[in-house]
């Protein structure tokens, strides 16, 4: 079993699965039955400032994309931030931290955007044996509309103001939840270094409405007929995290920054895509509120093996080395020639490679051969696309090949080239250098 | 008192409880979870050799699409579109040896997408439902077209033509509609009455009326057809049963097997209904199959399939020859029937010669066997037998109506179709497209400018 200990923003954990602050994470009863199953930390569901708690609705606060065999694919929700007394969460987070000092503990918070808002609660998690807090600048419904949430996150000048703050009236290490309702990440987050953040972490939730009920002509889902827009997460929400993790990672303005990575880890494997472009951990909320808290296990176990697999003793070993892999596109070299192949000895003849090239792509893809049901690429129409691999039902069947240096390109009849060769110096490029 | 050799034939072998389970659904419908799990295993191929392995040609990559999405009325469209006895063909058709036997999940991972199992789902659902019809009919045509014969072939063809606008009057000699569908089918694969159900949805559209106990007898009452109807279709099945040809075949205990599976068919209370002890099945068709399991289900102690040649002749295919045997039926090969023994003018055994193939020649062996029987079931083929059809000049080929592509005949006017028509595979599914083609022919005749 590889060493999957971490230490993150200065505060360790057995491994690098936390809970993420979400509805998991509300109450003891919930933390305790999270660490019993082996999750290595969590961030405790958001605290507001003391006085009367928020409310939640009593209709629906979930909603699903899910596959017509009933698989989550995407997740929304509309439930604020804890609506449990300010006193009972910290009593509760205190003793939860003392009966497992192995755990990271961190609290979320948020207050509104007032100093001495901050200045009062900050003490007090504090006071709880906390290893760190994070600041929700990410919540998209409800508290938004109050000012807070993801309305602080849209805002750049709040968020290092706030974290300022933070750093100001707490020796906690601080990490700053930000919101991918923006434009464009990475100002956002050279806010968060600005004022003083020890990491980021990314992503909370996309404003979503997950659709219609199409008998009633009404949005879902829905209390007593009407809805607001939610926070959306789950597995499809991954690939919009992944990106946002990049442009941090690689922009020379928060490089270093330590990221929390969030936004549908369900696997050991899209652990791995965080961590390769650069998080150093991850936080899970949907996978554990699908299948319960023993998912952990099989993310622990899966992260383990591939280590092993790979030669890697610790996360560090392979921490954001796909960074230098990702680019720009016109950094892109365009004398990399790559071309379909159809391993014929897989190939169940199912012939959507050959309909979605034909009808949506480059007629690259032959249906038949000799008069028979036969799929074969056409290597002079083929443009490496990978539509056709995307679409193939069977793994591996249908492979990229890439031309060697030398090769015919049999497309455009021209050999393929050594020498690298992109957008910047392209001849069509009219601001080329 | 019976005698120990006298024939052990009688009613009332099993409890209420064990018929009723016995002769209950053979493939039970698919929950509606089952069909929608069931469903996502489609890939939605292009060119589907599903569809192209169905005799007509059903779209299923789009049926099942349908049902994933939810749209179970839009499916059963997509399936009785193209065949119009679609809720019988899920039921009954050898799906393992077309659509599934071609589906790309067979190639994948051994098993194919249940597509018939699919398919009843669909069509049940719409039949079940509030507004079960999905077709009208085009404007009235005013021609009328006569149908000889309401099995598949003929119902097709006139659910067809009455879509087209013609008016069809449809001749049966069976009391009931539905043709091998009512009478010639194991109960277990069509039960609650089925066949019924789907003839009268059929009638639902409008513009076909049945006429029941009718009987081709003389060729005056072809020649009527032809003159008081704008076009004759001609489905009338296989009436008449081949022989054995061996001493015996006359002695009591001895029958059709297709008589024997009409009787159950229309026998309400299976209770009643005797059966041997001991059953001699002689074919190697889904006949014998039907036959010989329900004499087992009928509480039969030992049944035995009977063919002279091997296993991979049989015309049963292998997953109807495996339903046989898992419902305690014994098959033996490579026996034909050389005399069936009896007393007191009731057969009481069988006796075979073994055969083997020599130089391409099926041979006796010399080698004889005797299997005892209280009842013996001949299910060796069906003909048609009628001499009325040559007698009014249609020309016949191996016995049956020669035909072009679409079912013409060389009488003009006269289209034929279903098992009757020469050159068939003799399935359900088969007889509903010759049906449906010829049916598409005659309205191309009829509105000829």
């Amino acid at each position: 079993m590889a060493n999957l200990h971490t230490t993150f923003a200065g505060i360790r954990s057995p491994n690098p699965f936390w809970l993420a602050s979400a509805p998991p994470t509300d109450k003891a009863v919930n933390v305790n039955r999270a660490f019993e199953a082996g999750w290595g930390g969590v961030v405790w569901k958001t605290l507001g400032e003391a006085g009367p708690p928020v409310v939640n609705v009593n209709g629906p606060r979930y909603g699903a994309l899910l596959t017509p065999d009933r698989r989550l694919m995407g997740f929304n929700n509309i439930e604020l931030i804890t609506d449990r007394d300010l006193e009972l969460n910290l009593s509760e987070i205190t003793q939860v931290k003392r009966d497992w000092p192995d755990r990271a503990m961190v609290v979320s918070l948020m207050v509104p955007c007032e100093e001495a808002s901050w200045k009062a609660i900050l003490p007090r998690v504090a006071d709880t044996g906390a290893d760190g807090i994070e600041l929700n600048f990410g919540c998209p419904h409800g508290m938004s509309e109050r000012g807070m949430g993801a309305a602080v996150g849209q805002v750049p000048e709040y968020i290092q103001r706030v974290t300022a703050w933070c750093k100001q009236y707490s020796k906690l290490p601080v990490i700053v939840k930000l919101t991918p309702n923006i434009t464009d990440i990475r100002h956002p987050a050279r806010a968060a270094k600005n004022g003083g953040a020890d990491a980021v972490s990314l992503i909370n939730t996309i404003n979503s409405i997950m659709g219609v009920d199409p008998y009633s002509l009404t949005m879902s889902p829905s209390t007593g007929g009407k809805g607001s827009h939610g926070g959306y997460c789950g597995p499809a929400v991954k690939p919009i995290a992944l990106n946002m993790v990049a442009e941090i990672a690689r922009d020379p303005l928060t490089a270093g920054l330590p990221i929390s990575g969030i936004g549908g880890v369900g696997t050991w494997r899209d652990a791995v895509d965080y961590m390769a472009l650069g998080a150093g951990n991850v936080q899970v909320c949907t996978a554990a509120m699908v299948y319960g808290f023993k998912i952990v296990q099989e993310m622990k176990d899966g992260l383990s093996n591939y280590m092993d697999e790979m030669g890697f003793t610790s996360i560090e070993d392979f921490r954001g080395k796909a960074i230098p892999t990702v680019s720009d596109w016109r950094y892109l070299n365009l004398n990399h020639v790559s071309k379909a192949v159809i391993n014929q000895a897989s190939c169940i003849q199912c012939g959507r490679c050959h309909i979605a090239c034909e009808d949506t792509s480059h007629q690259a893809i032959l249906a038949t051969k000799n008069g028979q049901r036969h799929f074969e690429v056409r290597e002079d129409e083929c443009v490496g696309c990978n539509l056709c691999a995307v679409v193939c039902p069977v793994p591996e069947c249908i492979t990229l090949r890439d031309l060697k240096p030398g090769e015919l390109d049999q497309r455009t009849g021209k050999t393929v080239r050594a020498e690298h060769a992109d957008w910047t110096g392209h001849a069509n490029n009219p601001m080329r250098a | 008192m019976s005698t120990p050799s006298s024939p052990d034939i009688r009613p009332a072998r099993r409890s209420a409880a064990d018929y009723a389970r016995a002769f209950a659904d053979a493939t039970p419908r698919f929950t509606q979870a089952q069909a929608v799990l069931e469903a996502e295993r489609c890939l939605y191929c292009y060119d589907a050799p599903c569809a192209t392995a169905c005799p007509t040609s059903i779209d299923v990559p789009s049926f099942i699409r349908r049902m994933a999405e939810g749209n179970l009325r839009g499916a059963a469209r997509a399936i009785l579109e193209a065949n119009p006895l679609g809720g019988m063909c899920a039921r009954v058709c050898p799906t393992e040896n077309l659509c599934e036997a071609v589906c790309v999940r067979t190639t994948q991972e051994g098993k194919p997408v249940a597509i018939g199992r699919l398919q009843r789902h669909a069509v049940d659902a719409l039949m079940e439902s509030a507004q079960p019809q999905l077709f009208t009919r085009a404007a009235a045509t005013g021609k009328k077209v006569a149908v000889v014969g309401a099995g598949p072939a003929g119902l097709a063809c006139a659910y067809t033509l009455a879509r087209h606008g013609h008016d069809v009057v449809v001749f049966d000699a069976r009391p009931k509609p539905g043709g091998l569908n009512e009478y010639g089918l194991a109960s277990y694969k069509t039960p609650d009455n089925f066949a019924q159900a789907e003839v009268q949805w059929l009638l639902a559209l409008g513009g076909i009326d049945i006429r029941s106990n009718w009987a081709l007898e003389c060729t005056e009452q072809l020649d009527n057809l032809r003159k008081d109807f704008d076009a004759l279709f001609l489905g009338m099945g296989l009436a008449s049963t081949h022989q054995l040809g061996c001493p015996g075949e006359d002695l009591g205990g001895v029958q059709d097997a297709t008589a024997f599976i009409a009787t159950l068919r229309q026998t309400d209370d299976l209770a009643t209904l005797p059966v041997g002890r001991r059953v001699v099945v002689i074919g190697g068709g889904m006949t014998a199959v039907d036959a010989a399991t329900q004499a087992k289900l009928l509480g039969a102690q030992d049944v035995h399939i009977v063919y002279r040649r091997g296993p991979d002749d049989m015309s049963a295919s292998s997953a109807e020859q495996a339903w046989a045997q898992t419902n305690g039926v014994t098959i033996h090969h490579w026996l034909a029937p050389v005399a069936i023994e009896g007393s007191d003018g009731h057969a009481s055994a069988v006796r075979f010669a073994r055969q083997a193939v020599v130089n391409g020649q099926l041979t006796p062996t010399g080698e004889l066997e005797t299997l005892a029987a209280d009842m013996v079931l001949k299910a060796i083929g069906q003909q048609l037998g009628n001499p009325v059809l040559v007698q009014a000049g249609l020309v016949l080929q191996g016995g049956r109506i020669a035909t072009d592509a679409v079912g013409q005949t060389n009488l003009p006017g006269v289209w034929a179709g279903g098992d009757c028509r020469a050159g068939g595979l003799d399935l359900t599914v088969e007889a509903v497209e010759h049906g449906k083609q010829s049916a598409n022919a005659i309205h191309a005749h009829l509105t000829r400018a």
